[in-house]
């Protein structure tokens, strides 16, 4: 039996040159490699498009952190993504500002729109839907982020306008 | 030339923030200079003296926490600064830091020269992406400019900035658990004390400050104590970031005098009320504070008088519950917020949060009982001060209790007859 688990556990990967190059940047910043943990986390999820056990395996190998570690860093933190997602990542604010100015039915109407419910990627992968706590706009609420994009004060007619323009973008 | 908005004078909405020179130009980091040319020790007892208090939420004498710091012994001391902006209903350090990312650097270097720290941290939310590049941006000016690294301006001071960017998880404001996620480690708060002034950061003596706290530093070494506390009103010092969400005619949020009244921030500053809505009740600081009633509004925003209300000034920034807002639904989103957020660590927090939760959304399906109503008051003395590991639960039963306290009728409606508001 021992056989069998050893074939099909995962290994590390191999670490790009980019990723190690980043890396090794953040290390000058903190007198112990550990720190810089959660940080290669999102170097390699910037170019892979999420965390998998083998890049995972390939962080903690490299920054000598116990594997369990840093997935228990890994697993805490919301950003970092331990399945794979879609080319555009939708942070869907739904915390209480948002939610008191009717995020609830925007959240809906995503849902329509893109078939998909939290935690779900689009079929041809454009698009992965997660809620996320307060962005601190309340100002300018309901709010949401796709990617790096902030959207503010959003309607049904906006949010099919922002799905218009990634969809052609492809 | 002093000034009456320190925290807000360079920041202009819609044009870009002020470069090291712009800055340099409107009396930018001239509190370096002078806090170089004073005795650390000074600088400390200065900002004590000024009557600053903490702006992430807790509202402490900053001048007070530094002064537990022991004296140097050669090693690295570090301060901390939290910009892990994400108490529900707040984005103030949003605005410091997107508009003017030099004001929080200056703050930054003066108050390590205070404390003799060596090593400076921005812990940023790892969402504030616009925030990210204007920090990245004036930090490396700074660096260009002599202002950071070795010898700045000619000194025997040296100090390293670097920004860390977060990803998202709202127990690193508790500073134990920033400093935690800061070493690379799951982020669960740390038993105190030790405190971090003494053993900290990789063990050594460390201060933990809100951004907006950080940014309140350069004028008062620049200007002193005099001008600071000319600059608050009824009977307090130096002005703060308030602001309003919810339902107003003007949401967003502003520089003003310390001890301005809630009245002030949400008529004057916000318009009141939409038209065909009415003002039900208000969070008065972010998601962990009690409920205050529209008979609260003539209280001066001090930590001392919101306390004697029942709540906590928290951040100061408000939301504000309207009368067509189902007051269930709003402590059901909040409390479905902390559960998400508890690190685990300890039991009332990890396992009471997802029950409340859950029966919260009982209440709301209709599918509740009184008993259901009963649990939750019970579990709001399981949660609060003194039974949890840290202040997450706490603050997370106070909409809950106050909620209890405020809305019964409407608890017992949603027991008799399910939610009757209109979904949004």
């Amino acid at each position: 039996m021992s056989n069998i688990i050893a074939s099909t556990a995962p290994k590390a990967r191999q670490l790009t040159p980019e990723e190690i190059h980043e890396i090794e940047h953040e290390k000058k910043h903190y007198p112990y490699a550990q720190a810089v943990g959660l940080e290669a986390l999102k170097i390699v999820q910037k170019y892979q498009g999420w965390v998998s056990d083998e890049s995972l395996l390939a962080v903690a190998e490299y920054l000598d952190i116990p594997p369990d570690e840093l997935e228990g860093v890994a697993t805490f933190f919301n950003l970092i993504y331990r399945r794979p997602v879609g080319k555009n990542v939708i942070l869907f604010c739904d915390s209480v500002a948002c939610w008191m100015l009717g995020c609830d039915s925007l959240k809906e109407h995503i849902t329509k729109r893109l078939g998909i419910d939290y935690g779900q990627t689009t079929e041809d992968n454009l698009f992965t839907l997660i809620p996320v706590p307060c962005l601190g706009d309340c100002d300018r609420a309901p709010t949401m982020m796709v990617g790096n994009q902030h959207y503010r004060n959003l309607t049904p007619e906006k949010i099919d306008e922002i799905i218009a323009e990634y969809r052609a973008k492809g | 030339m002093s000034t009456n908005k320190p925290l807000t004078k360079n920041i202009q909405i819609g044009r870009a923030p002020f470069n090291f020179q712009q800055y340099q130009a409107a009396g930018g980091y001239e509190s370096v200079t002078k806090a170089l040319s004073m005795v650390p020790r000074d600088i400390i007892n200065l900002v004590k003296d000024s009557g600053l208090g903490g702006r992430g939420g807790a509202g402490f004498n900053t001048g007070l926490k530094w002064s537990f710091i022991p004296e140097p012994d050669g090693g690295p001391r570090y301060l901390v600064v939290n910009g892990d902006e994400m108490e529900p209903g707040t984005f103030k350090d949003r605005l410091l830091m997107e508009h003017d990312p030099h004001l929080l650097v200056e703050g930054i270097i003066t108050a390590s020269i205070a404390l003799q720290a060596t090593h400076a941290y921005i812990f940023l939310r790892g969402e504030y992406k616009v925030a990210e590049q204007c920090l990245h941006k004036a930090i490396a000016e700074a660096y260009e400019a002599g202002m950071l690294g070795k010898n700045i301006q000619g000194s025997n001071f040296s100090l390293e900035l670097t920004l860390h960017t977060s990803a998202g998880r709202y127990i690193c404001g508790e500073e134990t658990a920033l400093i935690n996620a800061l070493e690379g480690k799951r982020a669960n708060p740390r038993f105190k004390p030790p405190f971090p002034q003494v053993s900290g950061l990789w063990g050594r003596p460390t201060l933990v400050n809100n951004v907006e706290t950080i940014c309140n530093i350069p004028g008062i070494v620049k200007y002193g104590i005099e001008w600071y506390k000319s600059l608050g009103v009824n009977g307090q010092a130096g002005t703060r970031i308030s602001g309003v969400s919810g339902r107003v005619k003007n949401p967003g949020c502003w520089e003003m005098p310390v001890g301005t009244t809630f009245r002030t921030l949400f008529e004057e500053y916000a318009g009141g009320m939409q038209d065909g809505y009415q003002l039900r009740a208000f969070l008065p600081g972010g998601g962990s504070t009690d409920f205050l009633m529209p008979e609260h509004l003539d209280l001066p925003m001090i930590p001392s008088e919101v306390a004697k209300a029942g709540s906590r000034l928290g951040t100061s920034l408000i939301m504000v519950l309207d009368d067509k807002t189902c007051p269930v639904g709003c402590v059901h989103n909040l409390i479905k917020f902390f559960a998400h957020e508890s690190c685990g660590w300890c039991t009332p927090c990890r396992d009471g949060l997802p029950w409340a939760e859950h029966i919260l959304r009982k209440l709301e399906a209709g599918e509740g009982s009184m008993k259901d109503i009963d649990i939750l008051k019970e579990m709001c003395g399981y949660m609060a001060p003194g039974n949890t590991f840290c202040a997450l639960a706490p603050g997370a039963a106070e909409p809950l209790q106050s909620g209890l306290k405020y809305f019964m009728d409407e608890f017992v409606e949603h027991v008799n007859h399910g939610c009757k508001y209109h979904k949004h």
